[in-house]
């Protein structure tokens, strides 16, 4: 007994690193006859790929880069548990990184004040965004597919109107941005100075810590276990007791706080101000990550170190003569595999346990049977 | 006319589905009138003269009889006067009865399983396969089903089909197959076999009866339903009442069965009682509070065990293993948790111990409860129920699609709580199981409680009536009339 259990077990890992990979090999087949058809030898651009992509400044970047990413693969992994799709991560984290960048500005109040409460203003304005989708979903029943799209589109509008000099922001001192006030000094968060290989953002320690706590209360609450039979099956779920409207509401309301930290790493550490050219998109590269991640914590940590990677050495290919739009062909075609490969290796998985119960009880009869003849 | 039996589980489903081409077979043949013939989707079997009508209809509510024929058939006899005089034709070579312009809402079980019936024979099935046709019909119902396969059988129609109930399988089949996990152990027939005789054949133990034996009524009132009322306005604006003025009370220590066809506003009454569904007015008192009001989950936590009728929709979670089942429905009640955190170590123990105590068979707690068969998820499910030790348990349909072994295991753990003061709400197709589990019976038609009838002395037969309208009030047992042979 003890022995197929753990069996099964490390099939059902094998399988689950299977479709990631099956999912990367397929990406990297296609990408390598994309360069093939640009004339170019994709051996050797795979290989300048992989030494500048190790080298000590490209970790950093990967790091801090993969910081951004994890928490949008996070904030999407929430509502995917929940079978909620949220696209508006997007529009969700760009509010609330331009409300906190703004009340940032101007604060005067020591780090240690300030600090959290720019944080925490960020993941409030997230929750309010996403938490109206979650309203119109309760009450009208309004997908919320198609909310947060719109919702998204609002954020894009009512960002670019206040984003003007004499609303909430201003030009920089050379005159050629708008932007909010730039934080003081005392609001930046710490960060890691690694010598020549750059600055490493202290908002990575933040990252993981929300990493942790996503594993933990999906895993080991009640909460948890509510919110992942709802996503399971909402018919199961009322019957055992769960309220769904109130789960959906309060899910989509976490993804939102969570979406709401997105912003942070790049606020807090590195532009310390919210201007046109603030990091835009990263929202639906969270739900690229979180599929490729399996909304595992561990998995959605690869998925975003594996695009900061991407996106570094395909940057550093445009040098070599590559065609940059390589990054975006890679990107998709993982995303593409990583849905199929997932769907066959999971059906593939299910048809394969049933076999193997079934058979191990026949075992099972036949050995009873057996054991009786014999007595 | 060809009959499978055999315990859930044990491939009865999956024998028919290959025969269907549902499912690919990894070896052996399959030989339709003498020819070797390879099924990779149902539309071969189709080809091959092989139809089959599922346990759950497959019909549009929306169309017509004739509509819903023609379906997917249409290159046929296109969709017009042809494909009317072809049913027409069919329904009365057969004495299906079949009125093509009736739409199929209005149709109840019977109509549309005979409509199920036409659908295939319109295609142009000569071999049918029926999965337990039975399983939703009453008394008098089936014996027109029986009725109708006969003559079915003299047009030179082969049927197959997979029932449960033994006495049912003797009395209509000319051969009968018993096959157990997995393989054939052997075949009967009918005009020799007893149901007892069959019963140890496919499970190799005693054909269990559900008998109560001492009355464990006490006059302790427990779950005290009053006034319950629901309405439901459809898509067509139109309100129609779902439960009219619903009362009874169950005592500690009784079980209270409810007859009635199903979609008599069963299933809306045990989500009314579960919180599930909202009722207009009334009120349910449990073990003398009042819990009209309060959310499922706090219903739960009160000693309210539930065992529903669609364990894939409402009492499993297919995709997760075995021990997070476990937990579903209970998981702000130990041993699954403590405060707020989940106890997973406490929950796989006492997985394990439901597994064992309930006979669940599964190589582990690791396994997904997709993957166990019907049978042993019931139990499963059972065991969790009354591992908590519920005041009031409510059993929706606790042993449907459950082969006879686990059938009487489930049984025999309602009984046993039974008599330690459980009060039970059953709710059950199978008239065998209501008359020998419950003390008290009530019938239920069209939202209504009609009749009540004293299970010591009913016959299936008179509950059948009742259950369709035909009679209701106080249900006497003519006394010389029937003698006890059920």
């Amino acid at each position: 007994m003890k022995k197929l259990t753990r069996r099964i077990d490390k099939e059902r890992l094998l399988l689950g690193l299977a479709a990631p990979l099956l999912a990367l090999v397929a990406a990297l087949v296609v990408t390598a006859l994309v360069i093939l058809a640009t004339g170019k030898n994709p051996g050797e651009a795979f290989s300048e790929m992989g030494s500048y992509g190790i080298a000590s400044d490209s970790q950093v970047y990967i790091l801090n880069k993969a910081t951004t990413y994890y928490l949008a693969g996070i904030a999407v992994a929430i509502g995917f548990r929940m079978n909620l799709f949220n696209i508006g991560v997007d529009g969700q984290y760009r509010l609330a990184a331009f409300i906190a960048a703004v009340l940032g500005g101007a604060l005067t109040a020591p780090g240690w004040i300030a600090i959290p409460l720019i944080i925490l203003c960020a993941m409030a304005t997230g929750a309010l965004w996403a938490g109206i989708a979650g309203f119109l979903k309760v009450t009208r029943g309004v997908s919320e597919v198609i909310s947060t799209i719109m919702l998204n589109a609002i954020a894009t509008s009512v960002i670019a109107y206040l984003l003007q000099p004499g609303k909430l922001a201003e030009l920089d001192e050379a005159g050629t941005t708008v932007r909010t006030t730039p934080l003081p000094k005392s609001s930046y968060f710490f960060s890691i100075d690694t010598g020549p290989s750059g600055i490493l953002w202290g908002f990575l320690f933040v990252a993981v810590i929300v990493g942790i706590a996503y594993w933990f209360v999906l895993g080991r609450t009640r909460f948890g276990f509510d919110l992942r039979t709802v996503g399971q099956s909402e018919t199961a779920a009322a019957a055992s007791g769960v309220s769904v409207k109130r789960m959906v509401a309060t899910s989509m309301l976490i993804s939102g706080a969570v979406a709401g930290l997105i912003g942070m790493p790049t606020l807090l550490n590195d532009s310390h101000t919210f201007s046109n050219d603030f990091p835009a998109g990263i929202g639906f590269t969270g739900i690229a990550i979180a599929l490729l991640g399996r909304n595992s914590p561990i998995g959605i940590a690869l998925g975003a170190l594996l695009w900061g990677f991407l996106e570094r050495t395909t940057n550093h290919l445009e040098f070599e003569g590559y065609d940059k739009e390589i990054l975006g062909v890679i990107q998709g075609v993982i995303v593409l595999s990583v849905v199929i490969a997932y769907e066959v290796v999971r059906r593939y998985g299910l048809k394969r346990q049933q076999q193997r119960v079934g058979a191990e009880l026949a075992a099972q009869a036949a050995a009873t049977t057996k054991k009786q003849e014999v007595a | 006319m060809h009959a499978l039996c055999g315990e859930n589980g044990a491939g009865k489903s999956t024998l028919m589905k290959i025969l269907y081409g549902m499912q690919q077979p990894d070896e052996g043949t399959i030989i339709v009138d003498g020819e070797q013939v390879t099924f990779h989707n149902p539309a071969d079997a189709i080809a091959r003269g092989i139809g089959m009508v599922h346990q759950h209809f497959m019909l549009a509510d929306n169309l017509t009889v004739l509509e819903n024929i023609v379906l997917g058939a249409e290159r046929l006899y296109g969709i017009g006067a042809k494909a009317r005089a072809k049913v027409k034709e069919i329904s009365d070579a057969y004495g299906l009865n079949v009125r093509p312009d009736v739409l199929m809402e209005q149709l109840g079980v019977a109509d549309r399983q005979r409509v199920e019936i036409l659908k295939v024979l319109y295609r142009g099935a000569k071999t049918l396969i029926l999965d337990e046709p039975t399983a939703v019909l009453v008394p008098q119902e089936v014996d027109a089903l029986f009725d109708n396969l006969r003559e079915l059988k003299a047009e030179g129609l082969t049927v197959i089909f997979i029932s449960h109930k033994l006495g049912e399988v003797l009395s209509v089949a000319d051969e009968i197959t018993v096959i157990r996990r997995g393989t054939t152990v052997g075949t009967a027939d009918p005009k020799t076999t007893t149901t007892k005789q069959l019963a140890e054949l496919m499970v190799g133990s005693e054909l269990p009866t559900p008998e109560t034996e001492e009355s464990t009524v006490t006059d302790v009132p427990l779950l005290k339903v009053e006034g319950l009322h629901l309405t439901q306005t459809d898509l067509d604006g139109v309100e129609r009442i779902i439960l009219d003025q619903i009362d009874f009370t169950i005592h500690k220590g009784e079980v209270l069965g409810i007859a009635g066809v199903e979609g008599n506003g069963q299933s809306e009454l045990v989500e009314a009682i579960m919180g599930i569904r909202t009722p207009d007015a009334g009120s349910i008192t449990l073990d003398g509070t009042d819990i009209s009001q309060l959310p499922t989950r706090r219903r739960r936590e009160s000693g309210v065990g539930y065992i529903p009728e669609d364990r894939h929709r409402h009492g499993l979670l297919l995709e997760a293993p075995l021990w997070e089942n476990r937990i579903l429905g209970h998981v702000t009640e130990r041993p699954n948790s403590r405060g707020g955190l989940l106890d997973l170590k406490a929950a796989r123990t006492d997985t394990e111990r439901i597994v064992e105590a309930y006979d669940v068979r599964t190589p582990g707690i690791e396994v997904t409860a997709a993957s166990l068969s019907g049978g042993n998820q019931q139990k499963l499910i059972v065991g969790r129920e009354m591992s908590h030790k519920p005041k009031l348990l409510i059993a929706a349909h606790p042993t449907r699609g459950v082969d006879v072994g686990a059938q009487a295991a489930i049984w025999d753990h309602i009984r046993e709580a039974r008599r330690e003061g459980l009060a039970v709400l059953l709710i059950s197709a199978d008239l065998d199981e209501l008359i020998g589990l419950s003390d008290t019976l009530r019938v239920m038609y069209r939202g209504r409680l009609v009749a009540d009838a004293d299970p010591a002395t009913i016959t299936p037969e008179e509950l059948g009536s009742a259950m369709t309208g035909a009679a209701s009030g106080h249900l006497e047992h003519p006394e010389q009339t029937e003698d006890d042979d059920r």
